[in-house]
């Protein structure tokens, strides 16, 4: 009932925002405008009807990027019993998700893609947004057949970081900061990164060992879950203590709590309903509404200003007015310790879809793991916990498929492809392979496209003999989040089975 | 021997006087389990980029004479009206009108500490730093802002009041030319080039 009130108030335009208790000495805190914070909208439905994803390795000598594409694309028309040739006659324009051209010392690489994949003379665009390329991609997609320019788009993503040796890799990536005021400093990424990650470990973690553990389960589930899927790279039997065994990166992460860096390609076709229904028919893949949004915060944190807690359906003002109290050092919002940009995106997303408690509404959900530690600061900023009580996700089993504590099904399943920690980070790639995984659950194609003999024995590699079946019982609804580095840009992909809507005019 | 590139500014445009790349052989990159087929070559390559700080030009030739500067907005109609930025931003991100530049040096000193900090046993390739690095996230009063900088001296727990130091002899011109220490430091203990 409450939450019923409060969609009505959204429906209204009105924005509520939770009052941080400690007004500060630094400068007013910034606002958003009504404007600026409408509830996006799509002019007709769009679907997404069929994803495809290459192998991901940390290197694939053997194979060029289009070669990866292609595989990509071949997999998509399969799924729906199709040819590449008779799935790229339905598309009419083409977006491309790829990162560091620098990283394969070629500018306008999609061009090549493009070229390579016989798509002439469809218009095609480049996106890049850092980590949240892909979901960018499918941004960008979803907005091009919402409109009505396009009936059926591809979104295409890929990422090749295996042709430089790894510390230009970290110079490389770090040419991703502020070029003047932070590359400067070491030239190394996650360094930037790990200042946020230090300050959220010792506010909300409070530095606790506890805590500590919990983030290193986190990478047992990802490297865990990585085993039962032939696409993953970082399949690895591990416990919690060789986590916390592994080499430190940045006190206190240690090298088995990061994502991996990866080849591969991933896409996925998008249409509006007419198209959706011909593509799919007398095929298992039912189409899924689909819908995107994105935030963004400042490139460098030093630039982040205090404001309010932009707040989601599910949550009150009241509950955050004790922060600071609960945690010392917690009453900067988002100081380094929230993301602006994923809270940003979730609050159109939730709007945009009717979601007024994502635990309850979602069944299964990938986020953006570059780190154990911001899977647990995402878990807060899309409102599955509370601000400061991330931990808690994990620590109830709820994120788990099977829920270690009671042997029931997890309430809200994450990462269940093994994520970036323990599946892939080909930057470009990333979003469209979560958005590949989730949407598997929702066609109840899951065990068929990661337990096909052929394809473990295909990419190399051995399917385990306690080989499990993943799917999701009855999924109908799931939410992805594709991210960016230190928080610069987010995006949030939401997929429902179009007859299990929670609003009907979304 | 080949001599670094240099660039002057004259009459509005860029002189160029040395070498600015050089060339190396490309080498074939081969697979040792496959009987040393041909798997791709190697791209040798040496550049010197040009980049301008433009308006910030100003905040690094400062810090090696010993002055942190910063900009403040004084746009009454704004609603970031009297907030200081540091990282020196050119133009207030509320109002787009230009900022004034003010000396921060002394607030630096009276009411700097460490937000958050981080210590760093990677670096990248390029990185000019000595490994460990102590990044240090710094926060000051009335600056809506936190800047990110190094640690020269000690080691950086939150809450920790730091001074800014200048490198005064042979700076890079970059922002590796401001680093911090912790207050109370002696100068004898300061690195070569630095001071107060
Ligand atoms: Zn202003």
């Amino acid at each position: 009932m409450g939450s019923r009130i409060i969609i009505e108030r959204y429906t209204k335009g009105q924005v509520r925002l939770a009052v941080l208790t400690t007004r500060h000495k630094r400068g007013q805190m910034i606002k958003f405008s009504q404007q600026q914070l409408k509830t996006p909208k799509f002019m007709r439905p769009v679907y997404l009807v069929t994803a495809g994803q290459s192998k991901y390795g940390r290197a694939i000598p053997e194979k060029r990027t289009e070669e990866l594409c292609i595989d990509a694309l071949t997999m998509a028309a399969e799924l729906l019993n199709l040819t590449p040739a008779e799935l790229k006659k339905y598309i009419h324009t083409c977006y491309y998700g790829h990162f560091a051209d620098h990283f394969g010392d070629q500018l306008l690489g999609e061009a090549v893609i493009h070229d390579r994949l016989g798509l002439d003379p469809l218009g095609n665009v480049g996106i890049k947004s850092g980590g949240a390329t892909g979901g960018s991609t499918l941004w960008e997609a979803a907005k091009a057949v919402a409109s009505g320019y396009s009936d059926c788009v591809l979104a295409m993503g890929w990422e090749r970081m295996d042709e430089v040796p790894t510390d230009e890799g970290n110079f490389l990536i770090a040419c991703a900061a502020d070029r003047d005021w932070e590359s400067p400093m070491g030239q190394i990424y996650t360094g930037y990164y790990a200042v946020m990650a230090q300050k959220y470990w010792q506010v909300f973690g409070k530095a606790e060992a506890s805590f500590r553990r919990t983030l290193a389960e986190i990478s047992v589930k990802h490297h865990g879950y990585a085993r039962f899927n032939p696409f993953a790279h970082g399949a690895m039997k591990i416990t919690v203590d060789d986590v916390l065994m592994s080499p430190m990166v940045a006190d206190p992460l240690r090298a088995l709590d990061a994502c991996l860096m990866s080849v591969g390609a991933a896409c996925a076709i998008l249409c509006d309903e007419d198209t959706a229904m011909e593509l799919t028919e007398n095929t298992k893949n039912k189409p899924l509404r689909i819908w995107v949004t994105a935030g963004s915060h400042t490139l460098r944190p030093a630039d982040r200003r205090t404001m309010e807690i932009p707040l989601l359906p599910n949550e009150t003002a009241d509950q955050y007015k004790k922060l600071g109290k609960e945690f010392p050092g917690a009453d900067r919002y988002p100081g380094f310790t929230g993301f602006l940009a994923a809270r940003i995106a979730a609050y159109y997303a939730y709007r945009m879809t009717g979601v007024t408690d994502p635990t309850a509404d979602f069944d299964v959900i990938e986020l953006h793991d570059a780190f154990t530690i911001s899977d647990v600061q995402t878990y807060e900023d899309i409102g599955i916990r509370p601000y400061g009580h991330g931990r808690d996700y994990v620590e109830s089993g709820d994120c788990y498929h099977t829920n270690p504590h009671t042997g029931r099904p997890g309430k809200l399943p994450s990462n269940l492809s093994g994520g970036l920690i323990g599946c892939m980070h080909a930057v470009g790639a990333s979003g469209i392979m979560q958005v590949f995984e989730i949407a598997s659950h929702l066609w109840g194609r899951w065990a068929e496209v990661h337990g096909d003999e052929k394809r473990w024995k295909e990419f190399g590699r051995e399917k385990p003999a306690d080989w499990t079946d993943l799917q999701v019982t009855g999924a109908k609804r799931a939410l992805s989040v594709s991210h960016a580095g230190v928080g610069s840009h987010v995006t949030a992909t939401v997929l429902m089975d179009p007859d299990h809507l929670l609003k009907k005019d979304a | 021997m080949s001599q670094y590139g240099q660039v002057q500014v004259k009459d509005n445009r860029y002189k160029f006087r040395g070498d600015f790349h050089r060339l190396e052989q490309h080498m074939p990159i081969r697979n040792a389990d496959e009987g040393w087929k041909l798997v791709g070559v190697t791209k040798p390559r040496d550049m010197t980029y040009v980049h301008t700080y433009g308006g910030e030009a100003i905040f690094f030739e400062s810090l090696s004479q010993g002055k942190l500067l910063a900009t403040k907005c004084e746009n009454p109609a704004c609603e970031a009206n009297g907030s200081i930025f540091q990282p020196f931003r050119i133009y207030c991100p509320d109002c787009l009108s230009k900022g004034t530049v003010i000396d921060m040096t002394d607030l630096a000193k009276k009411s700097a500490t460490v937000h958050t900090f981080m210590v760093c046993e990677r670096s990248g390739a390029f990185n000019m730093l000595d490994k460990p690095i102590r990044f240090i996230n710094i926060e000051f009063e009335n600056v809506c802002t936190i800047l990110f900088s190094y640690l020269l001296v000690g080691e950086p727990h939150m809450g920790m009041r730091v001074v800014p130091v200048f490198k005064y002899h042979n700076p890079t011109y970059t922002i590796l030319d401001l680093s911090w220490v912790p207050a109370g430091t002696k100068a004898e203990s300061l690195p070569e080039g630095f001071g107060f």
